[in-house]
Order: structure tokens, then sequence, then C-alpha cells
């Protein structure tokens, strides 16, 4: 990815290219390269103070600063959608301070950077997926202790982890951690894949696309390399399982991607729709309904004339 | 034992100072399998910091201690990789604290709390972990509807009891215990002891027990060493160190028992 070094961002001369000064920078490039080089290995960084909070994607904007240049194109979703405030702040943040095209559209990004989903459409090769990660830690729940959790890594003690899938079959009946659910990568490390719903889990494995992990408050960076490995921890009598919904997407009637709830009233009426906007707008595009869309004969307005 | 086998553990002159001062000196000994060990002394003696060096959990200034492994053989405590010493710590050894809270997880289930060293070395079958820990749950006497509660919803004595189920489900063979009955009423100990003896006995396992009460190493210890200042002072069978003390300092321990 070529990159331009000193180039400022038209009426933001006050700004480095992307906000953050180049030795900066390099320094975030080389535990990308770390990260890189070993596959689910969190490597230290030197976190910045970003201009949002923590919890906002801190540490995947740095990182996202870190690999962009200015011919990139970027998109930015948090829960799957590009509307939403931390999507657009940070979508505009780079538009101000790099000068970045930026898209909704998943085919037509080179960098995504994510908050909680994986775009539903594949990845290709030339694309960089960038994660926003609030506790990059599988192991805390259960080892509070960092330099213990850190020798457990270092030794492939991972017993524990199965001890929180244990708890979860015992109190639940099945595994019921629907998030954050802990993966082995590359048959090595152990790895929390950021608060992704565990659906998104199996496009890991293999992916084309770089995948970067950035923990801005723990200051931490690591890394899937395209095509790793990456496997979902579970029990031989309780195999990894994804969420599933009896219903479609109202919108645009897709069966294949991650619903989201949305309570229409406080009568009981409730709606499925895609969490992944771009997917389910391309879908209604190309035609495709949901028996909720507006012009639909059971949509909303349809309904509301027939009780008329 | 019918026949003599091979020393489990071999500690040679294990010395442990903390600067100036000292924690214990030059104390030697063998134990072999099947054997249980008590170790007596006053509050400060050194017990307490022995069982940390032999258990391979603070190295020692001075001197060795070796285990006889189930794999390679007899190998230096100190000399594995730490990858080793971790393994063999949750595998073939046990250490039952005196506050069961500093040996079990208090924020999982029972069953999690004896299943967890199964799954460390790989068991990843569910209903295997749990009719596991079913089965040791009965062994010490806890009821198996109680597997799915917290340690902190237990007794003093059952969380005592779920500790040793804990430690005991890998079958280990040299078992460390600091106290074990410390901190429980009369009565409580006593059933301790009573299920800690059969459990000895039937798994045959190796022990090395630290305690200030006398009592408890009477009923439990094959051979008693009695500290002092850092020193064993006294070494030898149980009844006979304590029926017929050598030293004045045992002396005045086996003394200073209330008789009836």
């Amino acid at each position: 990815m070529e990159q331009t070094v000193n180039y400022s961002a038209d009426g933001a001369t006050a700004y480095n290219f992307a906000y953050l000064d180049e030795q900066t920078k390099r320094m975030i490039r080389r535990a990308l390269l770390k990260a890189v080089a070993i596959p689910a290995y969190q490597v230290p960084f030197a976190g910045r103070e970003m201009p949002m909070p923590y919890g906002w994607g801190t540490g995947g904007v740095q990182v996202t600063a870190a690999v962009i240049g200015p011919n990139d194109t970027l998109k930015v979703i948090d829960q799957g959608a590009d509307d939403t405030t931390n999507a657009v702040s940070i979508r505009q943040f780079f538009a101000k301070t790099a000068n970045v095209a930026t898209t909704e559209k998943t085919t037509e990004a080179s960098i995504i950077q994510t908050r909680h989903r994986i775009p539903e459409k594949e990845l290709r090769e030339d694309q960089v997926l960038v994660y926003q990660v609030p506790i990059p830690e599988p192991l805390r729940f259960l080892e509070p202790r960092e330099t213990e959790t850190r020798k457990m890594h270092a030794l492939e003690e991972y017993g524990l982890m199965h001890v929180k899938l244990y708890e979860d079959i015992a109190r639940h009946g099945h595994i019921a951690t629907t998030y954050a659910y802990p993966v082995m990568v590359d048959d090595r490390y152990v790895m929390d894949p950021s608060p992704t719903p565990k659906f998104d889990n199996p496009k890991m494995n293999d992916m084309a696309a770089l995948q970067l992990f950035g923990a801005g408050r723990e200051k931490r960076i690591y890394a899937l390399p395209p095509y790793t490995k990456v496997k979902s921890l579970d029990f031989e009598d309780h195999p990894f399982e994804v969420q599933t919904w009896k219903d479609e997407c109202g919108m645009c009637g897709a069966h294949d991607s991650y619903l989201d709830e949305v309570i229409l009233d406080d009568q009981g009426n409730r709606m499925f729709v895609c969490s992944d906007t771009d997917y389910c707008t391309e879908r209604q595009e190309a035609g495709h309904r949901g028996p909720q869309h507006h012009d639909q004969p059971l949509g909303n307005a349809a309904r509301e004339k027939a009780a008329e | 034992m019918t026949q003599i086998s091979n020393p489990l553990l071999r500690v040679d002159n294990l010395t442990m100072m903390y600067g100036d001062r000292v924690g214990c000196k030059d104390v030697s000994f063998e134990l072999r399998p099947g054997e249980v060990l008590g170790i007596v002394g006053e509050s400060g003696s050194g017990k307490s910091t022995l069982l940390r060096s032999i258990s391979a959990q603070q190295e020692p200034t001075k001197g060795t201690v070796q285990y006889n492994t189930r794999i390679d053989g007899v190998c230096d405590v100190y000399q594995m990789s730490e990858a080793q010493r971790r393994l063999l710590m949750r595998t073939d050894w046990a250490f039952v604290h005196q506050n069961p809270r500093d040996g079990l997880r208090m924020n999982v289930s029972a069953g999690a709390n004896i299943g967890e060293r199964l799954m460390a070395i790989g068991d990843r079958h569910y209903g295997n972990i749990r009719s596991n820990a079913d089965a040791w749950l009965g062994k010490v006497e806890i009821a198996s509807e109680r597997i799915d509660d917290l340690p902190s919803t237990f007794s003093g004595g059952m969380q005592q009891r779920l500790q040793i189920a804990r430690n005991l489900v890998t079958s280990p063979r040299l078992v460390f215990m600091d106290e074990p009955t410390g901190g429980l009423d009369v009565s409580v100990q006593a059933r301790l002891l009573d299920l800690l003896r059969g459990l000895v006995h039937d798994l045959n396992l190796a022990v090395i027990i630290v305690t200030h009460d006398l009592a408890v190493a009477r009923l439990l210890s094959h051979r008693l060493m009695v500290m002092q200042q850092g020193k064993v002072i006294e070494h030898g069978l149980t009844d006979q160190v304590l029926d017929d003390p050598q030293h004045p300092y045992t002396q005045l321990l086996v003394s200073s028992i209330l008789q009836n």
C-alpha cells in the first residue's frame, strides 16, 4: 500500500495525514508486522490518545490510521450498519484528516473498520478488515492476572477457556456464549475475536482479507494473516454452532444473514432485519423483498390501509 | 508397604534464605509412594517455606528437589522447563491450601472446579468431564445436586472437601497439604481427616502435610519431621517421635498437648 509521507489533508494543515504523526504510525506498523508474523499473539503498542473516548474504537482508528493511504477507500461499520453514530463519526474523521474516499459498499472498500460485525459479503485479498477491540484477553474472565494469562499463552495452557464453556453448558444446557466466542488460531494461540457475534466466527477462518485487531485502552494489537486457520473452541459432545433465526429479514427476505430484532411497538410486534445494512440495501435494489418492506402487500403501509 | 520402592521425591540439603534470615536450612529426606510425611513445628519454624520450596513454588537458595516423574524418570524439579514443571504441578502433583479460597475458583461452579484439571490436560468431552466431577463429589461426600452451585455457597468444610476433589481428579501421586484442617471446627476436622485418611489409603497417595496440630499429624502421617528455627530437629516414625520425643523442643511440644 503506497503512502505519501507528510501529505496533509486539504483544509486541515495542522494535522498530519490521517491524524497520527509519522513516527507513531511507524511504531504501530512495527507492531502490526509482528502481529501478522505471529497470528493472534497480542503485541503491545504505545497507544495514543485519540480525539474520541476509549470504547469508541480508538484502537481500530489507530490501526486504520497506520495502514491507510491516500488512494484507499474506507468503509466503517458499527454492528454491521454504516449509518450509526460510531461509524459515521469515524468515517468523517478519516474523510477530514486523510481526505480519503469513503464508501458504504463492501465491494468498493479497500479498508473496512468494523465494530462487532464482519460484512456478509465475502472479502477479497486486496481488502483489510480492522476490528475495534474492547478486551483483547480471552482468558480474563477466569484469570484476572495479566502476568499469569501471558504465561498461559506462552505455555499453551488453555484448559481454562473450556472451563468457561463448561460453565455455559452447566447453566444453560448449551454453550450460551454468543459473542466474543473464543477461537484457536493456527493451532497455537487462543484469541478473542472481539465482540463479534459467533455467527461471524466461521468467516474468520481462511479469510482472503488481512484482519487486524486494535485495542486502544489496553494498547494491544493482534492480527490474522490471510488464509489463517481459525477454529472455534467447543466440546466433542457440544460442537460449535452459529445462531439461526426462524424469521427472514423483514426488508430483503434474506435467510443467510445475521438478523437484528427490532421492537416495533409495545404490543409485542417485532421484526428482524439484516444487521449488515449494505448487504440488505443491495438485495433490495436487486428486487428482493421481505414481508415488512413498505411496497409489499404485507408491508406496514398495506396493513394500515387494510385496517382502515 | 510390602516392598521397598524407589523414592518418589528426594530432597537434598534444601536451604532457603531470606537475605540473612533463615527460612529453612539443610533439610534432606526421601518420600516413597504411598507414604505420608508430617511436618510439625511452631509458627515461623519454616514449615511453609519448606513446603513451598519442595512444591516448586519458590526456588531454594541451595539444595535440590528431585522427583521421579512418570515419563522421564528422576528429574530435578528446578532444572525442568517451566512448561514441564507447571504440567507436573497440575497433573501428578496436587496442592491443598489451608484456605480453600486460595485453591478454588470461587466464580465457577463446583463441577467446573473439579473439571478444570481434566480440561487442562485435554479432556474435551463435556459428558465425561461432568460424570467424572459427579463421581468425585460423591467421593468427598458432597451431594450430586450441588454440582452446579458456586463454591461460595458451600460451608467451610465442604469447600475444603471440594478443593481436595479438584486436586485429586487427575490421580496425582504426590499431594502437598498446608494445614488442611485449619479454620474448621473440631467435628468437621474429624470428618475431613477421616476422609483424607481413606483417600490416601485407597489411592496410595504420597502426602507431605504441614500442620501445627499434633493430633492431625498422629492421625494421618507415617513419619514425622519436627522443625524449629528452620532446622529439622527430629525425624522418625510418627508414634516413635510422639511417644518418645528425644529433642527438648519436641518434648515441650508433646507435653503441651492437653492430656485427659
